[in-house]
């Protein structure tokens, strides 16, 4: 009997189009497998069984009918529970909208639906996507399938574990500052980030709204761009969306061809203080894209160096304000102070923050108020909204050198649960080679590459191209992904370890 | 508490005020500043609220593109350079009736600087008019908070209520806040030309037709800001900024009394503390609100959900082609169309019934014959009934007929009143309210002539009176004549002939 849980995305709909399956048995597949293992992994916050089998049953319906159906039309997929679902439960990892259901689908989410896509469910995540490690979702972390005594990454953490654990054959992501890419790095999975703009964030719960973008976490580069497709395009909804087509990224995906293209690596980026084993592996994918036909050129971007403390000022100043809705007035959580028998509004919107807020997410908070505050704007918010400027200006002139740049997408391999909590400035560091692509608005996108010498967990490989570009990272990722799996002899994913499936039922 | 004041002459002896007049105007949209809810005032709450003016999680606001076009428009009508690129920002603050926590607003970047409106007051000397022009600093697009509504207390305020309900169908309502520039070398006229400021911008507005104006919905708001310096010197002190005061006469007395309770304060060797107040209707005062300083933290930052708003240069020259003419010219033109004396157009202006002679003289009344119904009957009506003369279903075209129906000699004044009457009543158009009441002037002089002399012949005395040279005593006779006739007899043919036959 066939796995459907083991095939990519593209070949899902490949059986589902020749008739020889249903997307009702291709999801319950999947449900079952959910059920088998994430009590181990915890990738999902909630399951929608009946809802991702009443979406089955009317694409088989529909298929049978003859109608003419989208590419995916029938393979299920997970979504990131900052993603608003109507109907369905929504918390961004929080305790203060436990149980919050929205009344309405983000542009993504409705997306899927058009394209009659079961949703199997919303996936564990960093709460309001604060973080790298999903150790601080409020509903308890995400392990990662590799090794489940480390973390998953994060802030997608959920997300990609569900693809890396053969849960779910695709799930959307959201990336801030790389939390889709390294996640995907660390889990062995593929994940994109695409130009700001490119796919809507109406219904993404705001994290920072000049840095927030939804894109496909897969286990392959063709099923990334399949799902971009269906996801990218303008929202009239969404005034920062661009209004153009999207990339031809699929095509870009099947060409998978890298002769004569120029690719730089980040001097800046490229192993100084990253895992021996991670720096090796990024080493032979560069000359694997060599062997392939490209021309490498080191390219020096001086500003990235910066990126990080800009990042951290820009995001919690943004985050600050984005989070204020959440007072315990309208929705959500609600708590009233200890004590107080007829507490005034401003308690209760303390106590609610209070008991609804984990540690990383008030940290950010108070940070990101001081920075804004009259008399620090311009020190801080100011000066890091310059060093963006920067930043973008030296991926301009990087851009008129080179086709894409390429940098290991995270210092290491997954680290151990736990091993980072107590130090906030350890775990923002892991960011340090994807944030530079979100301060810029460029796309990113992160593929496996093998996996580390010391310690045989995956290490991904980061492709960032000029903003609107998006179909080079397709392009140059498809071929490394080809030239990798004649080295390994299949996707590194199958390398994975079968996992117990000790898990109790949902 | 209730606190000391000075007599305002004396205290504009003493010291110099200065005044910043901030305005709101909600815009009359069809649909909100960043959402497709509808804006229709006085519906049931929270019935028109979509997750973008809820400020739920991940929505996410969208420019409404004619908001923006009437804040250009209003702009331009200011004579205001208008932003090739401007910028909204957020706002923070908490406030239970505001979803997002913080405001859509713009802040140092708004759409309209550097304007000035031209206002008419009465000169220092008080035996004429001048023409004071108010400098606008800016003007911006905002959006409106929700309102609170505080329950189970004695005063409607949240001091001492039950519970508090919140209604969201005004959030997200499209704000424009026009700033002056500090208003320096109003001397004693501060509240008169505050408010005439505010009348000028509201006569605009409604020339413009961007905003519903009317202030006691609350579709115009004013805080003003009041300063006092010793008079002579020329630093600014410090000031207050009562809130919300929505009348033009609440304005002109709002300024007042902080003038001389800010000099009562001063007089006793005090400092103003710089605070909002709130401005008392039924009692004519203000009080403390919280403290404001100059550096109030709203830690502003550019609003990042939304793109810059840079108007093309050819749209902001299509807008400026529809910009009514200016209302202060438009009224000096229509007064002298008119033939009106500067008393009678006061009159006009103040009963709000330009628009309306205008239409009906379009519709064929005479100048004299609208003004006198609209600023007579129905004015006198509508006031005594705490309406406006809108409310009575009066259409210029049904006073036009009847202005008609009394030229043309079918009806006379009072036989004219009563047809009105008919029109309000709903009983139709003046011509048919005439016809099913039977009324119409007696046109048979055979009919008419009887009944003057058998009134003659019933009044001896006063007929002698009137063959003595008193021809006032007609009146007399002529008002018998009526009664005979029921009312429908043409009083000036009556008149004559009394006169005829007695002289």
């Amino acid at each position: 009997m066939t796995d459907y849980t083991r095939m990519t995305a593209a070949d899902i709909a490949a059986a589902l189009a020749a008739g020889e399956t249903t997307s009702v048995e291709v999801t319950q597949a999947h449900l079952d497998r959910i059920a088998e293992v994430d009590g181990d992994v915890h990738a999902f916050l909630q399951v929608d069984a009946e809802g991702a089998l009443a979406t089955a049953r009317a694409v088989d319906e529909a298929r049978a009918a003859g109608q003419e159906l989208g590419p995916l039309a029938g393979v299920p997929i997970a979504v990131k529970d900052v993603l608003a679902t109507e109907g369905l439960t929504t918390t961004a990892g929080s305790k203060i909208l436990e149980g919050w259901v929205p009344p309405y689908d983000a542009t993504v989410v409705a997306k899927l639906r058009a394209a009659g896509m079961p949703i199997l469910g919303k996936t564990n995540m960093d709460e309001f996507a604060m973080g790298s490690s999903t150790e601080h979702s409020a509903y308890g972390p995400t392990h990662n399938p590799w090794d489940l005594d480390r973390i998953p990454g994060g802030s997608g953490g959920g997300s990609s574990a569900a693809v890396a654990a053969f849960e779910a054959p695709l799930a959307i992501g959201t990336d801030t500052g790389g939390s889709i890419r390294q996640p995907a790095a660390v889990t062995g999975t593929v994940g994109t980030k695409p130009t700001y703009g490119g796919v809507s964030r109406y219904g993404l719960i705001a994290l920072a709204s000049s840095l927030d973008q939804a894109g496909p976490c897969t286990r392959s580069v063709l099923d990334a761009a399949l799902l971009h497709e269906v996801i990218g395009g303008h929202d009239v909804m969404d005034s920062t969306s661009i209004d153009a087509p999207v990339p031809p990224v699929v095509e870009a995906a099947r060409k998978a061809d890298v002769k004569g293209l120029k690719i730089g690596v980040i001097k800046e980026i490229s192993g100084e203080g990253f895992q021996p084993g991670v720096k090796q592996l990024f080493d032979e994918s560069v000359q694997l894209l060599v062997d392939r036909g490209a021309e490498v050129v080191e390219i020096s971007c001086p500003s990235f160096e910066k990126g990080l403390a800009a990042y951290y000022l820009i995001l919690p100043s943004e985050a600050s304000s984005n989070l204020a809705k959440f007072d315990g007035m309208r929705y959500g959580l609600r708590v009233g102070p200890e004590g107080v028998a007829s507490p005034s509004a401003e308690q209760v919107m303390a106590a609610t923050r209070d008991a609804g807020f984990g540690d990383e997410v008030k940290r950010r908070i108070i940070l990101g108020t001081y920075a804004l505050s009259a008399g620090y704007y311009d020190a801080y918010y100011g000066q890091a909204q310059k060093v963006r400027t920067l930043i973008a200006r030296d991926f301009a002139a990087a851009y008129e050198k080179v086709d894409v740049l390429v940098t290991p997408t995270a210092p290491t391999t997954a680290f151990k649960l736990g091993e980072k909590l107590d130090d906030p400035m350890a775990m923002y560091l892991n960011d340090v080679a994807t944030i530079p692509a979100n301060l810029a608005g460029v796309p990113g996108m992160s593929i496996p590459n093998g996996l580390a010498s010391e310690d045989g967990l995956p290490s991904g490989f980061q492709i960032l191209a000029p903003a609107t570009k998006d179909e080079r990272l397709y392009q140059v990722g498809a071929a490394l992904e080809a030239a990798l799996q004649e080295k390994w002899g299949g996707p590194i994913l199958a390398q994975a370890p079968e996992l117990a499936g000790k898990a109790d039922a949902r | 508490m209730t606190d000391a004041v000075v007599d305002y002459d004396e205290a504009l002896q003493t010291y110099d005020p200065v005044m910043g007049l901030e305005v709101h105007v909600e815009l009359n949209t069809k649909t909100k500043m960043f959402c497709g809810c509808s804006t229709v005032f006085g519906a049931e709450p929270n019935s028109q609220v979509c997750p973008v003016c809820l400020g739920l999680p991940g929505a996410l606001p969208v420019v409404n593109a004619s908001a923006v076009e009437s804040a250009i428009r209003l702009g331009l009508a200011l004579h205001g350079s208008i932003a090739d690129w401007s910028r909204f920002a957020r706002k923070n603050y908490f406030y239970p009736d505001m979803p997002k926590n913080f405001q859509t607003s713009q802040y140092d970047e708004p759409i309209v600087y550097d304007g000035y409106l031209d206002v008419e007051v009465p000169t220092e000397s008080g035996d004429g008019t001048e023409v004071f022009r108010v400098e606008i600093e800016r003007a911006h697009m905002e959006e409106d908070t929700g309102k609170s509504l505080h329950v189970g207390g004695a005063t409607g305020r949240i001091q001492g209520a039950e519970y508090s309900l919140v209604d969201y169908n005004r959030a997200g309502i499209p704000l424009i806040e026009i700033v002056t520039k500090p208003i320096v070398g109003a001397g004693s006229r501060a509240p008169q030309i505050a408010r005439a400021y505010v009348a000028a911008l509201r006569d605009l507005l409604k020339a413009l037709d961007i905003s519903d104006v009317k202030m006691e919905q609350g579709s115009v708001r004013c805080d003003a800001n009041v300063s006092l310096r010793p008079v002579g010197t020329d630093k600014f002190g410090t000031r207050t900024e009562t809130k919300n005061v929505n009348s033009l006469r609440s304005i002109e007395r709002a300024v007042r009394y902080e003038i001389s309770r800010q000099a009562a304060v001063l007089d006793a060797g005090g400092t103003i503390t710089q605070e909002t107040r709130h401005w008392h209707e039924d009692t004519g005062i203000t009080t403390a609100g919280r403290p404001k300083s100059d550096a109030d933290d709203y830690r502003y930052f550019p609003e990042p959900d939304l793109v810059p708003v840079a108007p093309a240069p050819a749209l902001v020259e299509k807008l400026d082609e529809t910009l009514p003419e200016p209302p202060a010219q438009r009224r000096k033109r229509l007064q002298s169309d008119w033939g009106y004396s500067d008393l009678e157009m006061r009159d006009v202006i103040n009963a709000g019934a330009v628009d309306l002679i205008e239409q009906t003289v379009a519709a064929g009344a005479s100048p004299a014959g609208a003004r006198k119904w609209w600023t007579g009957e129905l004015a006198r009506r509508a006031n005594a009934e705490g309406k406006t003369v809108e409310d009575f279903g009066v259409t210029p075209a049904y006073v036009a007929e009847l202005d008609g129906l009394v030229k043309g000699g079918r009806l006379n004044d009072s036989m004219a009143r009563q047809v009105l009457e008919g029109v309000i009543a709903g009983e139709g158009a003046p011509t048919a309210v005439a016809d099913a009441r039977g009324l119409e002037l007696v046109q048979d002089d055979g009919a008419l002539e009887a009944a003057v002399d058998k009134v003659i012949a019933a009044n001896p005395d006063v007929a002698e009176k009137v063959r003595g040279g008193k021809l006032n005593a007609a009146g007399a006779l002529i008002g018998q004549v009526m009664k005979e006739l029921k009312g429908q007899a043409d009083a000036a043919k009556a008149r004559e002939l009394i006169l005829a036959k007695l002289t």
